[in-house]
């Protein structure tokens, strides 16, 4: 199957292993017949997860998460694609701060950012509000926003655009028939990261949740805090579904690859 | 009257000159070339007269109007890009439909128009073909097409044929040459491939470092170089050290062995210079340069000659006419006609 | 902690300058820059400096935050000795943990890329996947292995003889390294990965064609270029270990804690918000200095691979 030695296959398998036994494990935990934390070792039994039903709590903190994931990267792509465009396209003084602002999100841990985030909503009166939530998402996804469309626009063909001008086509056509679609591939993969990284976002976010507007991975996080027992491990078994579900459809129509390369800054 | 003119036009990068005060006319219906070796700024020229460039000094008048505060969107210019610059997501029809579109034509005109192009480019039938599945040739008729259906005042390619292959190319050419006479659209033409600007163009702007060297028809170019870059961009030329002596008898101009009557305005030491298929084998007794054959290679329809003469290395052309021909280390004579051969000051000519 | 974090940024412009055929001119174009700036100075910048200038508020139990101007909060981080432990404890794991991703990581990125094809997407995606996995959910999966004294990994350790009496792992930092390892691993394998990917393929041929052992291959062909990768990965996991929050504060418990949970604490606990201030901006700092600092390092060491 590969070019690899048995030595380095045994090592790969280990590593997998490593890599997939905690998943595993939580999703093997969620279908526990008993009344406690143990492995179905007498069959499966989706009593667990008839029970999250009963938590209306994590429904509406899952409702919660999946508004804020797609608003807020959609809010984030609307100040990002112009910004994107104007650092791709333009050589201007202070090009290079300006973009390094714009990134600074992924450089200030998060623990950081949520405690200015309180401190600022505090002393703005917005603070336990669901605005609040969005515009922090807003910034913490921007620079995944950001990047990808920037990785867009700067791979593309300057004379395309050029040509449209010629034939004469004004700014907003220029940018509605020829740039947008041409940079909607990065665009959309732009938002699917930024969803992903604001649904699966606790640091920051527990700082600023309240009773009510808090998200799936925070009200999970304070639930564990409590006590762990197998209610939080169905619901983390269908956290891990649907994101696993979400992958596979993303590396389909895009590649995990490119998803990936932008989510870890390294465009070169 | 001229109807694209650019008067003084300067463009600097930085402190870095790109192009540096060109002064050209084009009449009506022309086809015009810009020649040089790369870098030397024929893009930027082009793009400058598009409007993606702003010129750092100087004007560029269209059909007697001042285009400095026209947008590029607004000049009403056809221009054909390097990479052809198609819209990827858009149909070739599509492609060519769009400036059609931004002028507000009817559907149905727009429709007619559009296929008559195609007709023009020979691509009827490839209407619904997306860019990325046609090939570079094909690319390249879509581009030229999309750029002329607007019936554009002036036409701009940038190296239009430089990504083809040597046959496709010339086909190319042939082709962009029919086509531009039978609709009259004044053209430009950037190119760094000499041969390409001589089978087009009605005239030819040989550019270097930024400057114009020359301006005149491909024939005048190749044969009366006006300076040392022209002569040996276009083509290869033979270059020998000479001297005009006017104080002997009669005035005479000497290079090597060989004396011929010194031409008019020159006097000192020159640079002599003739082309390589201007130059012929002659015996012993002849007025020629002394030389030993080096090198002999055969290309085909014609001989390539190195040579070693007593004023340094030559080369000759000879066709392959079915006559003998020297041997390698034989001792000829060259020789050529007074009038085939170019005399100027030595060291002038940049 | 979040995975989004990530610190490569720093070291690399932007984007690449844009094409020559550029409209150039010194002006920046405002219109498309302005919302988003206006945006970042509103909710970035004034909180951060709200943030800073918290830290140097005064707190008291019953009066809470007063609004004078005092070193107090900084001068006990100072002569603390508890914030020092809990700061040296929060870079040893941090430490610790980007080691054995980089030990671990290197290593499975080159078997991997050495694969062919199905197998090669299909375990990437086996050991990328788990990076947009919620990390609650991930390090809940850790917290279930490791179950107190007879938890699945102390009885699979004794089953095979490698231990004799079980490894206390819940609320230790050897508990919190493994599970920061494991949550930071994809970043180390994507980053070297990503080295692998501009490695001439045919290389290693042209070294064995010279006469190159395998070991020799490794050491003097591919280690030296894979290593900025591992570098700039061992960055990011450092950088995001020492900010982690959510993996230490479950497997860590309340007693064990690190810079991030410490200032949570402050927060949403204690309410002592500009001691927590504080040690976040402290957090902050160290990190924005040790990132850069090393960024530089190995910029300069391995420019010539990097170019
Ligand atoms: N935006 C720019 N900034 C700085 N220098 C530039 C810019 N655009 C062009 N130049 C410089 O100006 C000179 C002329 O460039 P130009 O593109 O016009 O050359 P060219 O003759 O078209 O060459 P080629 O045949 O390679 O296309 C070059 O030296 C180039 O480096
Ligand atoms: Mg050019």
């Amino acid at each position: 199957m590969s070019r690899n030695g048995s030595l380095a296959l045994i090592f790969h398998t280990v590593f997998v292993i490593f890599m997939v036994a905690p998943i595993v494990v939580v999703c093997l935990v969620a279908f526990t017949p008993e009344g406690y934390l143990s492995l179905p070792t007498n069959g499966f039994s989706l009593r667990w997860f008839r029970t999250i039903a009963d938590y209306p709590e994590f429904i509406n903190a899952f409702w919660v998460s999946l508004w804020i994931g797609a608003v807020s990267s959609v809010i984030a792509l609307l100040f990002a694609v112009p910004a994107a465009l104007a650092i791709a396209r333009h050589q201007f003084r202070g090009r290079e701060a300006l973009s390094a602002l714009f990134l600074s999100p992924l450089m200030i841990p998060h623990v950081v950012l949520g405690i200015a985030f309180l401190r600022f909503f505090t002393q703005t009166g917005l603070s336990g509000t669901f605005v609040a939530l969005l515009i922090s998402h807003v910034i913490v996804v921007f620079p995944f926003a950001l990047r990808l469309t920037l990785a867009a626009a700067t791979g593309m063909d300057r004379s395309v655009e050029m040509a449209a001008v010629s034939l004469g086509a004004n700014s907003w056509t220029l940018f509605r028939r020829v740039t947008l679609p041409l940079i909607l591939p990065g665009v959309v993969s732009g938002w699917a990261l930024a969803f992903i990284q604001s649904f699966d976002e606790v640091t920051m976010t527990v700082f600023l949740a309240a009773p009510g507007i808090e998200t799936l991975p925070v009200r999970m996080f304070l639930y564990i805090q409590d006590n762990i027992d197998p209610l939080v491990t169905s619901v983390s078994a269908s956290v891990i579904v649907i994101t696993m579900l979400a992958l596979i459809l993303l590396d389909r129509f895009y590649g995990l690859e490119r998803v990936l390369a932008g989510h870890s800054d390294r465009g070169r | 009257m001229s109807f694209l003119e650019l008067n003084g036009v300067c463009k600097r990068f930085g402190d870095h000159v790109a192009v540096e005060d060109i002064n050209l006319s084009v009449t009506k219906g022309e086809f015009i070339s810009l020649l040089g070796p790369s870098g030397c700024g024929k893009t930027t020229t082009l793009q400058m007269i598009a409007g993606f460039v702003d010129p750092s000094a100087g004007a560029i008048c269209l059909n007697g109007r001042d285009l400095g505060s026209v947008k590029p969107s607004k000049r009403g210019l056809g221009i054909v890009f390097q990479s052809y610059a198609l819209f990827p997501h858009m149909t070739a029809a599509e492609n060519i439909a769009f400036g059609l579109e931004m002028r507000g034509v009817p559907r149905a005109e727009r429709e007619l128009r559009v296929r008559d192009a195609l007709v023009m480019v020979g691509l009827d039938g490839y209407a619904d073909r997306h860019p990325r599945r046609m090939s570079g040739g094909q690319q390249q008729r879509v581009a030229l097409a999309r750029a002329l259906v607007i019936k554009p005042d002036v036409l701009l390619l940038d190296e239009p044929l430089s990504n083809l292959d040597a046959k496709l190319r010339e086909d190319m050419q042939i082709e962009l040459r029919q086509i531009q006479r039978s609709i009259g659209t004044t053209t430009v033409l950037v190119t760094h491939d000499q041969t390409e600007a001589m089978a087009l163009s009605d005239r030819i702007v040989v550019m270097s470092k930024g400057r114009i060297e020359q301006i005149g028809t491909p024939h005048e170019t190749y044969e009366k170089p006006a300076s040392a870059f022209v002569s040996q961009f276009l083509g290869k030329t033979n270059e020998f050290p000479g001297e005009v002596d006017r104080h002997a008898a009669s005035p005479r101009l000497v290079a090597g062995s060989c004396h011929w009557p010194a031409p008019a305005g020159v006097t000192g030491p020159v640079t002599v210079t003739v082309r390589p298929e201007k130059v012929g084998f002659g015996g012993e007794t002849h007025n020629g340069l002394k030389a030993r054959i080096t090198n002999r290679i055969f290309q085909g329809n014609h001989w390539l000659f190195q040579c070693e003469t007593e004023c340094g290395p030559a080369i000759v052309v000879r066709q392959n006419t079915g006559e003998a021909q020297p041997t390698e280390g034989e001792n000829v004579r060259l020789v050529w006609r007074a009038e085939d051969m170019g005399v100027r000051p030595r060291g002038a000519g940049r | 902690m979040s995975t989004s974090v990530s610190m490569a940024s720093v070291r690399q412009p932007a984007a690449p300058a844009p094409s020559k055929q550029e409209r150039s001119g010194a002006r920046a174009p405002w219109p498309l820059l302005l919302p988003a700036l206006l945006l970042f100075i509103a909710v970035v910048v004034v909180p951060l400096a709200m943030t800073v200038l918290l830290s140097f508020h005064n707190w008291g139990q019953y009066t809470g935050i007063q609004f004078v101007i005092t070193l107090k909060n900084w001068q006990e981080i100072w002569s603390d000795p508890y914030f020092y432990e809990m700061f040296a404890r929060t870079f040893r794991i941090a430490g610790l943990a980007t080691i054995i991703a980089a030990v671990f990581g290197a290593p499975e990125a080159y078997i991997l890329n050495r694969m062919r094809a199905p197998w090669k997407g299909f375990f990437l995606l086996i050991i990328l996947g788990p990076l947009l996995i919620s990390v609650v959910a991930r390090t809940l999966g850790w917290a279930l292995l490791f179950g107190g004294n007879n938890g699945l990994v102390n009885k699979a350790l004794m089953t095979i003889g490698l231990i004799d009496a079980p490894i206390p792992f819940m609320f230790t930092e050897t508990g919190v390294v493994i599970a920061l390892a494991h949550v930071m691993m994809p970043f180390m394998v994507l980053s070297v990965w990503a080295a692998l990917q501009r490695v001439d393929p045919q290389i290693e041929n042209a070294a064995l064609s010279l006469g190159a052992g395998p070991m020799t291959i490794m050491r003097r062909i591919i280690l030296p270029q894979i290593m900025p990768g591992v570098l700039s990965g061992g960055i990011i996991v450092f950088a995001l270990s020492a900010s982690a929050f959510a993996t230490p504060s479950i497997i860590g418990g309340r007693r064990l804690k690190v810079a991030a949970t410490l200032a949570y604490d402050e927060f949403l606990n204690t309410l002592n918000w500009p001691l927590g201030a504080a040690v976040a901006v402290l957090l902050l700092v160290a990190l924005v200095l040790i990132i850069v600092g090393s960024n530089a390092l190995i910029e300069r060491r391995y420019s010539e691979v990097f170019r």
